[in-house]
């Protein structure tokens, strides 16, 4: 049905290239040098300086929080006069115990899976898109450009279990038979995701194209 | 443009109703525990928690209705063929920028797990301000789905006031 590819395809025009710099929020593009949208009045940058500095430094403060939320309790139980404490995990095993496997893996996934594969997702971006980086060079830039979207859109649900915190302290307040407070993790849980999403938004993902061409930001 | 205009002013109705009105009930012992949304932003207001306290606030009430007048404020005069606002084009832009913060739905997935949870303490039933909630995180994601960033960019720039 389609026609025969073409053998050669020229590389793409980039808007650097053609002396050009485009708004990231509204997508003019403007001549280079001007150093506001004309349109919306954001900043523009042909790249956006520092970027990587800023990844690099939201990514670890992620990681340093994320370490106490998974040690100190998330939420504290108290019925009748007995205290018990749950760590994240712990809230995971006891949804498994009371056979709500799927619930239990929503929790596990945004919780453990997104936060981990987050912090390992952004520092492999931005190993792999310094200038100079010897590892998977010129190939898979798609699947970077993908990686980098799916890192950006799915950060926020982490947020799920501090909701869930939230909600229960909220609710169950029934003094003696069953009280819940919330733990000193969700604090610091909440803190790595605002943290890592911070990581994911200053990366700027037209690096990951400069790969390309080979040049230097 | 009229369209997304009306889904967020419904969604304005509608959060101002999801804040007041009763979100969960939950019975146990003959004890009945009603708690409206705020009671869920106040739960971290005691000492260390209450940082916390103002992020859920943030994160689940205030920007969502921030982003969605953001929307209205932007767009109505446009969607009634008027010149925009006078200053619709930092708002759009703040709009645009606050999308990622604005966390409704995953509470709404929130209070789905936190009721398996608590299912074999006690029974549950919602209020109705839950419904009232997942009605604005639908009429939110439609009203973000008919948006086209681009169009509404290109508009406001051409009705720019001469």
């Amino acid at each position: 049905m389609s026609g025969p590819v073409p053998q050669q395809i020229p590389p793409a025009l980039t808007a650097r290239a053609a002396g050009l710099v485009a708004c990231e929020s509204c997508g003019r593009v403007h001549r280079d040098g001007i150093a506001q949208c004309q349109r919306c009045g954001a900043t523009l940058h042909s790249r956006r300086p520092g970027s990587l500095q800023k990844v690099w430094a939201w990514l670890f403060a992620g990681i340093v929080v994320y370490i106490p939320a998974n040690i100190y309790p998330m939420l504290l139980t108290t019925s009748f006069g007995r205290t018990t404490e749950n760590t994240i995990i712990g809230g995971v095993i006891e949804l498994i115990d009371y056979g709500s496997f799927g619930v239990a893996l929503i929790v596990f996934v945004a919780s453990v899976l997104i936060p981990v594969g987050k912090f390992i997702a952004i520092g492999y971006l931005a190993l792999v898109v310094r200038p100079g980086a010897r590892i998977g060079r010129g190939s898979g830039l798609r699947g970077r450009q993908h990686l980098y979207e799916v890192v950006e859109f799915i950060g926020r649900w982490s947020m799920i279990d501090v909701f869930v915190v939230a909600i229960l302290a909220a609710l169950v307040q029934l003094d003696f038979a069953a009280t819940i407070s919330p733990g000193i993790a969700a604090v610091s849980f909440s803190l790595s995701v605002a943290f890592t999403m911070l990581a994911a938004q200053s990366f700027d993902p037209r690096l990951i194209w400069d790969a390309e061409e080979g040049t230097a930001p | 443009m009229t369209r997304i205009v009306m889904l967020a002013a419904t969604a304005l109705v509608l959060m101002v109703a999801a804040v007041f009105f009763p979100f969960l009930e939950l019975s146990a012992g003959g004890m009945v525990r009603r708690s409206s949304l705020l009671d869920a932003v106040l739960a971290f207001s005691s000492g260390m928690m209450l940082p916390l306290t103002f992020a859920t606030a943030a994160l689940i009430i205030v920007l969502p209705t921030l982003r969605l007048a953001g929307i209205v404020y932007a767009l109505a005069p446009m969607a009634l063929g008027w010149h925009p606002a006078r200053h619709a084009v930092p708002v759009f832009r703040l709009t645009q920028a606050l999308r990622p913060w604005a966390m409704a739905e995953i509470f709404i997935v929130g209070v789905s797990v936190a009721l398996v949870k608590v299912a074999g303490l006690a029974k549950l039933s919602f209020g109705p301000a839950f419904w009232t909630f997942a009605a604005l995180v639908l009429v939110t994601v439609l009203s973000d789905n008919y948006m086209c960033r681009l169009t509404v960019w290109k508009t406001l720039e051409e009705r720019r006031r001469p």
